[in-house]
């Protein structure tokens, strides 16, 4: 009989900077399953861990938009892969977060899968769709150009905490923005997860954070951050939306916040960009 | 040669009377100079890492936070020391200096600009009557390999051009091999050079390998009648730090204590952030105590700090994180 071995137990940490700490606080809080259980301590952020995520988040978005849009492409494939090779975790954790069954589960990561190889996809598709030739009444090329809007919060979706996350964080970075994502309060866990993956998938430190603890602390000072460009509001309701919203205005940020029932996935790939207009003489 | 009277700083040579303040001892051979330095305790490395490990821990809030940034600004030396200087550059580090944030009329003026020789009189004419100074790295900045001669034209130049402060390196080859008379005689040759223009000695303490060494060296410059001691040149792999900060301040308050004698302290190289700024004030006020809270006794040589003390300071008044391209770039 083999002898009884001791709890390995798991520690949730935050990603910043390529690196997981626990917050500067030294807070954590309890999160449970969906039946009730304990589930994980998970690091509760603070403003402080919002502060140092976006000043990586700046630090390395000229150099995430600067590689090559194919590039970018595979590095988002390369998370598609680790998270395929760890589905089954996964899986465990977005059924206990969300209550789901197993079936269920992992086919709510393999869609949060195919999202990923589908925003890998896009990276270098954006400037060809969204960009263009406008013609010009003289000797001129005229070029619209999108480009990544800079950092980008995102308050992810509380209920979806991995299908939801996926697309949220996904969308900007695809687009050259880098990103300080707040996971789903009660549902952290997959995110995490995700973000473990992320640290595995030759991202550069910094293009994704993510931090997790108590949204409506965190939110007010994300929508403030005068660093931060564009924030989207997935995971917030109408009330403090609004709020928000006139919080973000005082830095001129654009606001993404999904509409209910959208069939037009590319939404969002479109909210964080910014159109450069680029003249060039035609034939010297 | 170990026993040759050194040559003590007179100002026959510029018709200049220095008036040494009498209580500093003499130093009348290398021998004596060796015997003073060698009688120094030496530092426990681990006691004083450690201290400076936990000015970490500490948290300056509200408005002694604000209070110290301001300050913080008011000891910056506003430094451009590379090979692509321009006038032009040295014009808008200027108008930074003076007005280092342009919208806001209560952010204090720094200290100084700091510069290379050769760029004084464009520093000197752009501050025109402004309070701030202008200082300027001499004596073959940053490696100190030049003939004595060449270093005091260096100086000499410096100070005609209008330099108020001159920030030379010693001879760190000849400190490390035992020549401090050597070092003695140059640091005491430059004093006269400077005719009344502040004398900073940058001792380059990452290159002087030891604690003692750092402790032994900041004496010897406040023997031969530096104004103030400075960390680094900003130009090696290691700048200034704090335990080598506190080393020097030790010896700024022991050398005060014996002598009567109020020499300065700058810390130069790789300071960045307000949060390392407010740590080395705090190192200051209880070392040496708060009469050495001001620029006349304590800078810090940096160009992009200037930046993040303004955007704390922005950031307090806002309530709301600042970008960091709010402000000017240098």
């Amino acid at each position: 009989m083999s002898e009884p071995r001791l709890d390995v137990r798991k520690t949730y940490k935050l990603l910043i900077n390529g690196a997981f700490p626990r917050s500067e606080s030294g807070r954590s809080y309890k999160v449970f399953t969906q039946s009730g259980e304990f589930l994980a301590n998970v690091a509760q952020g603070s403003r402080k861990d919002l502060r140092d995520a976006v000043l990586a988040a700046r630090g390395v978005q000229a150099k995430w938009w600067a590689s090559s849009a194919y590039n970018r492409g595979q590095v988002i494939y390369r998370l598609a892969e680790m998270a395929e090779s760890r589905r089954d975790e996964l899986a465990v954790h977005v059924g206990a977060a969300e209550g789901l069954r197993a079936p269920e589960a992992f086919a709510s990561v393999a869609r949060a899968i195919d999202r990923i190889v589908w925003y890998a996809g896009w990276t270098d598709k954006i400037t060809q769709v969204y960009g263009g030739a406008n013609p010009v009444a003289g000797p001129f090329f005229n070029f619209s150009l999108p480009t990544p809007s800079g950092v980008v919060a995102v308050l992810a979706s509380q209920e979806s905490s991995l299908e939801g996350f996926v697309d949220a964080v996904l969308a900007p970075i695809a687009a050259g923005n880098t990103v300080v994502a707040l996971a789903s309060e009660l549902r952290p866990t997959p995110a995490v997860l995700l973000g473990e993956m992320s640290a595995t998938s030759d991202f550069p430190a910094g293009v994704l954070n993510i931090i997790t603890g108590v949204t409506s602390e965190l939110a007010p000072t994300l929508a403030s951050h005068e660093e931060i460009d564009g924030i989207d509001l997935a995971g917030v309701g109408v009330d403090q939306a609004s709020e928000l919203n006139v919080i973000a205005a005082g830095s001129i940020k654009r606001v993404f916040r999904p509409r209910q029932n959208d069939t037009d996935p590319t939404r969002r790939l479109r909210a964080f960009i910014e159109t450069s207009t680029v003249w060039h003489t035609i034939g010297q | 040669m170990s026993t040759a009277p050194l040559r003590l700083v007179t100002g026959d040579d510029y018709g200049v009377k220095i008036d040494h303040a009498s209580s500093v001892p003499l130093m009348n051979s290398e021998a004596q100079l060796k015997s003073t330095l060698a009688a120094l305790a030496g530092v426990d490395a681990v006691g004083l890492e450690g201290r400076c490990a936990k000015l970490a821990t500490r948290s300056i809030k509200k408005t002694t936070k604000l209070a110290a940034i301001d300050l913080a600004i008011s000891m910056v030396d506003l430094t451009t020391l590379e090979g692509a200087d321009t006038r032009g550059r040295v014009r808008s580090l200027c108008a930074k200096a003076m007005r280092p944030d342009p919208r806001d009329l209560t952010v204090p003026s720094v200290a100084a600009v700091c510069v290379y020789p050769d760029l004084v009189a464009e520093a000197r004419s752009a501050l025109g009557t402004s309070k701030v100074s202008v200082a300027s790295v001499a004596t073959a900045f940053p490696s100190g390999r030049a003939s004595l001669k060449v270093k005091l034209l260096d100086v000499a130049e410096a100070v005609d051009a209008g330099a108020d402060e001159i920030d030379m390196v010693i001879d760190r080859g000849a400190f490390l091999s035992g020549r401090l008379g050597e070092v003695f005689e140059e640091i005491a040759a430059v004093k006269e050079a400077c005719r009344g223009a502040h004398l900073k000695v940058i001792l380059e303490t990452g290159e002087l390998v030891t604690y003692d060494n750092v402790r032994r060296a900041s004496w010897l410059a406040m023997l031969a009648g530096a104004d103030f001691v400075k960390t680094s040149t900003g130009k090696v792999g290691v700048n200034a730090t704090t335990p080598t900060a506190l080393v020097m301040l030790e010896g700024v308050r022991d050398f005060a204590e014996l002598t009567g004698k109020l020499v300065g302290v700058k810390v130069a190289g790789g300071i960045r952030t307000t949060k390392d700024a407010l740590r080395y004030l705090v190192l200051v006020n209880e070392t040496v105590g708060s009469s050495w809270l001001s620029p006349d006794r304590f800078r810090f040589g940096a160009s992009s700090l200037l930046n993040d003390l303004l955007m704390q300071r922005l950031k307090r008044q806002r309530g709301a994180y600042v970008r960091a391209d709010e402000f000017s770039g240098d």
